[in-house]
């Protein structure tokens, strides 16, 4: 059996990964996945926290993230694809209207 | 016929609402003759509602319109008693003429049908004024024709000076205003209602003198802007800026005698009052004898008149302090007579001369204009107070009953007298600087006699000048019986009874009249280089009467002056800068904040990603740091 410190290893990786790319790329669609890849980090937390302590406290918690990441994805998805109809471009650089 | 008495009103309020909506609808002499109608009409239904008074033996009739304001006793009610018939009488009659002058004065303005409009609604306003059955109705209709007269003496409002005279006319009546609200006030607190009957009645036992003496100096306050009397009388030589038809109909005829209408009305209220009385017959002779002073001097044939209406109505508020009621109202008839007569035939000048008012530029219009200059003479006998004509009866009734009141009033007889002798001679003056010698106008100016239209009021009112005395003779006291039943309430001051004294009196007059008349014709039936030096040889005191005393002056330096300065520290400095200030303040306050803050909004992703992170990360070293 895989200990569980692995799974947060993995865990904190992908956040790495996805805050980084969060931070250093342009394009809104990557930064979308991004974001769903440091959601999903921490869903592995929270399920392996869960299966270490015995407790499915973890895992129905995750159900709802899911659920509520799915609204959240077809909402953010329709919202990038409006922009890039409107501008053929994605670049969050470019989407700078509120700057002060 | 009493019970259409509302019409005399409703009549010219008609009249006066038509020709504000369909006015400009309605050919130029049709909307004159509309208005002149109208008010003809209400004049026709006085006269007939009158009659039983005459015949005597008539009680005074409330007629009860609508409720209004039950809890103050006001609601709309006439009072037809002998005095407001009388009023009535002169209002209506004396405005029908001057409504029919008025077409023909007013030929060729472009705002023709607008002038009609305000003289009915004046009409109108002013007869609701003396049919009021109450102080509050009363009320409505006082400054119902102060905006009358603020509308007609602006008429010309493209003018500056005008519409400067029509607002100094507002405001200085505005104080006046001020004094007879709060004199209605108290009597409201006095007795709970505002009906006349109802304070006359309770008058004698409910009124303490130190509160009727309160109520009647605040009603001559009210009486003394709205009849031009010292202190405030400066805004009716300004008055003459407006035409004059509004000049014989407002500022000479009706409107002006309202304070002395509203003193004679309150005299159960004087009757307590020894002290307001004497108040009054003084505030009277003063300005009596002062206007009469500065009218001496003044080039323009209408500041004349002025001047002399203001002496004039001096004389009325001697005549109802000194308790001579019937003395004063019977002035108040006579005067409407000639001084509406004096004021169209100066119109009926003015109109000849193309629009020129100052004396020393007319001259020999006798034979140019012999209606306008032999109805102008009898009115200014009349003034004069030459016998048989209107003004000696009246005048003479006024000073033998001062004399009669004696005390005091012997002085205010002595300042009577002057001043009769002083009103003599300015009228013969006038009327010698403008009707013989030689011409002294210009050479393109054709003065020419005006149309029948005109000529005809002026005939009309030459006659009542010449008969209207004798209403009220020593022989014959008509009027004093008409109007008895209206004054029962308090006693009367009568003229004496002594044949032999009236006679003196009456002589004394005379010689005045007579010493005043003939100084005028004799300084002034000569060439222009006489009688200027004449007037030269007065100095200072003509240069100080040409100038009015620079009361004006005094007026505006005491109180225009500050008034503006502290309207001008209001304005430009307090709310320019303290209020906008703060206001401004709050608003530089939250932009500069925002300034400050804006940089913080970069409109990169990135940025808020990192504050986010780093936001987190924060949150995430403090629940490790706490331990749990």
């Amino acid at each position: 059996m895989v200990p569980v410190d692995w799974y947060m290893g993995l865990a904190a990786a992908l956040f790495l990964i996805g805050a980084l790319g969060m931070l250093l790329r342009r394009n809104a669609l990557v930064m979308f996945m991004c974001i769903e890849l440091m959601l999903n980090a921490v869903n592995l937390t929270l399920i392996s926290a869960g299966r270490a302590m015995n407790d499915l406290t973890g895992q129905v918690a995750v159900f709802f993230i899911l659920v509520v990441a799915a609204a959240e994805v077809v909402v953010g998805l329709a919202i990038i694809v409006a922009i890039f109809r409107r501008r053929s471009t994605a670049s969050v650089d470019e989407l700078s209207e509120l700057r002060g | 016929m009493i019970d259409l008495l509302w019409l005399v009103i409703a009549l010219p309020l008609a009249g006066s609402l038509f020709l504000h909506f369909f006015g400009r609808y309605v050919r130029e002499p049709l909307s004159g003759w509309l208005a002149s109608a109208a008010i003809g009409g209400a004049f026709a239904i006085a006269v007939v509602a009158a009659l039983p008074f005459l015949q005597g033996g008539e009680e005074a009739t409330t007629i009860a319109l609508w409720e209004w304001m039950p809890a103050i006793g006001a609601s709309f009610e006439l009072l037809w008693d002998p005095l407001a018939a009388l009023m009535t009488l002169v209002v209506t009659g004396v405005g029908t003429l001057i409504h029919v002058f008025a077409i023909g004065y007013m030929h060729g303005d472009e705002r023709f049908h607008r002038f009609f409009t305000s003289l009915n609604l004046f009409a109108a306003s002013m007869l609701t004024l003396v049919l009021a059955g109450n102080y509050a109705m009363l009320f409505l209709g006082w400054e119902l024709v102060g905006l009358c007269s603020y509308l007609l003496i602006g008429f010309w409002f493209t003018r500056p000076t005008a519409s400067a005279a029509a607002k100094k006319a507002f405001v200085v009546n505005r104080i006046g205003d001020f004094g007879f609200m709060i004199g209605l006030m108290l009597v409201f607190a006095t007795f709970g209602t505002l009906s006349f009957g109802g304070v006359f009645e309770r008058a004698g036992s409910e009124l303490s003198s130190g509160l009727a003496t309160a109520i009647g100096l605040l009603f001559l306050l009210g009486a003394a802007g709205k009849s031009a009397q010292i202190p405030l009388y400066v805004w009716l030589p300004d008055a003459m800026e407006g035409p004059t038809p509004v000049s014989a109909l407002i500022h000479a005829a009706t409107m002006v005698t309202a304070g002395v209408y509203v003193i004679a009305r309150s005299a159960p209220i004087y009757e307590l009052t020894p002290f307001a009385s004497t108040v009054v017959a003084s505030v009277g002779a003063l300005t009596a004898i002062w206007a009469a002073s500065i009218a001496l001097a003044q080039r323009d044939i209408k500041r004349v008149l002025a001047y002399s209406t203001i002496s004039q109505l001096g004389f009325m508020f001697l005549a109802v302090g000194a308790a001579a009621y019937v003395a004063g109202i019977f002035h108040l008839m006579t005067h409407a007579f000639f001084k509406a007569l004096l004021f169209l035939g100066a119109g009926s000048v003015i109109h000849a001369m193309g629009d020129e008012q100052d004396m020393h530029k007319m001259g020999g219009l006798r034979r140019r204009m012999p209606v306008t200059a032999a109805t102008m003479g009898i009115a200014s006998l009349a003034l004069a107070g030459i016998p048989p004509l209107a003004g000696f009866w009246s005048k003479d009734e006024i000073l033998a009953a001062g004399f009669a009141r004696g005390g005091w009033y012997y002085f205010l007889w002595v300042i009577g007298l002057v001043t009769a002798l002083l009103t003599a001679f300015y009228i013969t003056r006038l009327w010698v600087l403008v009707f013989l010698g030689e011409p002294r106008w210009d050479g393109n100016a054709t003065p020419r006699e005006s149309p029948k239209v005109m000529t005809l009021p002026l005939i009309v009112l030459a006659v009542l000048s010449v008969v209207g005395g004798l209403a009220n003779t020593p022989f014959r006291l008509t009027l004093e019986h008409f109007l008895e039943p209206s004054f029962e309430l308090v006693h009367l001051q009568h003229a004496p009874d002594d044949w032999m004294l009236l006679g003196i009196l009456a002589g004394l007059s005379i010689l005045a009249a007579l010493g005043g008349g003939a100084a005028g014709y004799l300084a002034y039936n000569r060439p222009p280089e006489r009688w200027r030096r004449f007037e030269e040889s007065f100095e200072p005191l003509w240069g100080a009467w040409e100038q009015a005393y620079g009361v004006d002056d005094l007026y505006g330096a005491a109180l225009v002056a500050p008034g503006r300065r502290l309207a001008e520290v209001s304005a430009f400095d307090f709310d320019a800068r303290v209020v906008d200030g703060a206001v401004n303040g709050v608003g530089r306050l939250v932009r500069d904040i925002g300034e400050w803050a804006r940089p913080l909004q970069t409109g990169f992703v990135r940025n808020y990603g990192v504050l986010f992170l780093g936001g987190a990360l924060i949150v995430v070293a403090w629940l490790v740091a706490s331990g749990s």
